[in-house]
């Protein structure tokens, strides 16, 4: 099969940071905070290079949305077995406002150009947690969509996604070109080893603009404010079932 | 900070970036030290207490780093290693020996100790025959000098190897030999003429197990448990004389052109187990209240994590430079001892400050301060004792003097 999947890679604050608002409430502190790539999009990647090695499919590029830093997340994913990278130049003022409908005009525009069988995406980002840009993609593009997979078979033209929902698993059957969203149990992913590492400083990575896609990245969203959560209140102790609904009535949550 | 590294200032251009090593290091290495940092954070540090309490041989996670390319950081990929450099071999035993300290011994004796010296003294048919199978992790070395009767007094071998015929005949022991328990080959220093004394001692490549080569008891250590430490016990063992390594008479100075390096792998172990230990106290100093509120508040405590972080600091530095020259191929045998030194100077004094700083809770195996006290021990002794790492330094800083 002569399938090119495209997979998408944020730079996000590290999971194990902890995050403090900036003085003046319009963000958190990026300047200084360790950054890498955001967990689910690391599956996704896993995802894209396991159907390489069984052959399933030609080729996984790498693709990441943002300043100059972004490329140390193609890095990572062309270390885990990318073949290329793409890296969408946005920075300044734009990359602030670089949202879920930014990206996955982004990405249709790029998934169009490339000749795409299939986009894996994180099912979200952990710093925004919108997950949104799997489905606005797929919508953009017309393409039937996967989310939160936990399960990935590739049957000929087909996929088959087995999905994590509320009351359990759902199986759905998507026509390529399709959308896939990874969940958390879709597979484990593996470590950048050092002779990968090297291997792909050898690897492409392509610098295209937005503006060359025929993207507008203008936000409808303004970002008015941002708080701490409000600090975690002492809960209290009761001492019957009784008493605990008839608190839980008084506080108004039942 | 350029100015401090004249002599690896051909390295840094010469690398991928322009600011200096220390600033900011070159993109390979940051990848490698955080595939590092997670593997052992992941696989490491949750079983560390278990193989320590349980002496085991961590062989799995040792398979695994195999994978990854960290048994054989330096070795050529023609040979099956990864091709780079001693600063991304140092940082990786440093994260490995973040999460345990006895994994980042058993890949620095396998690096620098066994593997270094092939690659620098061995033939050809040497390199290719005892280098490939040992880059995987399926297999480690070791390296033999140490004698019940002499440690630091390294000429004073009293282990004997005559030629007989087509063979060499090794006869005495080695004591303290790490990795002994799981190793597949060891290199085994031995007089070959006992008149001219430290130049008549050679080195010699035996495989693991060879008749005529036994172990002796497993020693039970204060730290560092998960890796074997025993007596090698040599009785007529008998080599082809094809394994001799490098030249006759060559065997003193390929052991300390070995352990110049293998100090910077010891040293970036003490880092780890420093790093860890300051990790333990001042994630503690934050959580622990006292006196109404978290020990953080307080100077004393304030005072002890600023000490540890300096001492940790510039012992990384000194780390880093010997590394930096080593690659550049400017002499370090200075700058390695210094590194060495400091670094497992230390991971002792920052342990012990940590058990201080959780006070009660330091002292129990419930928290990992008291493995990382009794891991951080060995580092002032092994591949060099810190006297010996004093007379090393004070020698070549006079040698710098010499009228």
């Amino acid at each position: 099969m002569s399938a090119r999947v495209l997979v998408g890679v944020k730079r996000v604050i590290d999971y194990a940071v902890k995050i403090r608002v900036k003085p003046d409430n319009t963000g958190v502190v990026t300047d200084g905070v360790k950054h890498s790539m955001n967990p689910f999009c690391e599956i996704a990647v896993e995802e894209a290079v396991k159907l390489k090695e069984k052959k399933l499919i030609k080729e996984v590029v790498a693709v990441s949305c943002g300043p100059q830093q972004a490329q140390e997340t193609i890095r990572t994913a062309l270390a885990m077995g990318a073949d290329r990278g793409i890296h969408v130049e946005v920075s300044g003022k734009d990359y602030d406002n670089l949202g879920p409908l930014q990206v996955s005009k982004i990405l249709a525009a790029l998934a169009k150009k490339e000749e795409t069988s299939l986009i894996i995406l994180g099912k979200q980002a952990i710093d925004d947690d919108c997950n949104q840009t799997g489905q606005m993609t797929a919508a953009l593009l017309d393409w039937p969509q996967g989310t939160f997979a936990s399960e990935v078979v590739l049957e000929g033209d087909k996929v088959k996604v087995i999905r994590e929902i509320d009351g359990g698993l759902e199986t759905v059957r998507l026509k390529m070109p399709a959308v896939i969203t990874a969940d958390l149990r879709l597979n484990t992913p593996r470590y950048a080893t050092l002779p990968n590492i090297m291997k792909a400083k050898k690897k492409k990575i392509d610098v295209v603009k937005p503006g060359e896609l025929g993207v507008d990245l203008t936000s409808h969203l303004e970002v008015l404010r941002v708080d701490e959560p409000p600090q975690r209140q002492a809960g209290m102790k009761v001492e019957t079932v009784e008493e605990l609904i008839s608190r839980l009535k008084e506080a108004g949550r039942m | 900070l350029k100015h401090l590294f004249p002599a690896v200032c051909g390295a840094v251009r010469r690398g991928s970036r322009r600011l200096s090593h220390v600033a900011q290091l070159p993109e390979v290495h940051r990848m490698l030290r955080q595939t590092c940092r997670d593997f052992a954070e992941r696989e490491l540090a949750p079983v560390a207490s278990q193989l320590d309490k349980e002496h085991t041989y961590p062989g799995r996670q040792v398979r695994e780093l195999g994978k990854l390319g960290i048994m054989a950081v330096e070795v050529p990929e023609s040979l099956g290693g990864a091709g780079l450099d001693y600063l991304a071999y140092g940082l990786a035993v440093e994260e490995i020996s973040r999460g345990c300290a006895s994994t980042g011994v058993i890949v620095s004796v396998n690096n620098s100790l066994y593997l270094g010296p092939l690659l620098k003294f061995g033939s050809e048919e040497q390199k290719k025959q005892w280098i490939p199978p040992f880059t995987t992790g399926e297999k480690v070395g070791c390296f033999a000098l140490s004698e019940p009767g002499n440690g630091s007094d390294a000429g004073a071998a009293s282990t004997t190897a005559q030629l007989d015929g087509d063979e060499w005949v090794l006869n005495g022991t080695k004591a303290w030999i790490t990795n002994s328990w799981d190793a597949s080959a060891t290199i085994i220093f031995a007089t070959t003429d006992k008149a001219v004394k430290h130049q008549g001692i050679s080195a010699f490549l035996v495989p693991m197990p060879h008749p005529g080569l036994s172990l002796g008891k497993k020693e039970d250590k204060l730290g560092i448990r998960a890796s074997s430490t025993a007596n090698i016990i040599l009785e007529d063992c008998r080599v082809p004389k094809e394994n001799l390594l490098g030249g006759l008479g060559m065997g003193f100075k390929i052991a300390m052109q070995t352990l110049d390096s293998g100090r910077i792998g010891i040293a970036s172990q003490a880092l780890g187990i420093g790093q860890a230990a300051l990790d333990c106290a001042a994630d503690y100093a934050h959580k622990r209240t006292a006196f109404g509120a978290p020990i953080a508040k307080l100077q004393a405590i304030q005072f002890k994590l600023a000490d540890m972080a300096v001492a940790l600091e510039s012992a990384r530095l000194l780390t880093w430079k010997a590394a930096l020259l080593r690659d550049a191929k400017q002499p370090f045998t200075k700058e390695a001892a210094m590194a060495k030194l400091a670094a497992s100077e230390a991971a002792t004094f920052i342990s012990h400050q940590a058990i201080q700083v959780l006070g009660g809770m330091g002292y129990v195996t419930d928290m990992p301060a008291e493995r990382h006290y009794r891991d951080a021990r060995i580092t002032e002794i092994y591949e060099g004792t810190s006297e010996i790492q004093r007379l090393v330094i004070g020698t070549q800083v006079l040698k710098e003097y010499q009228g």
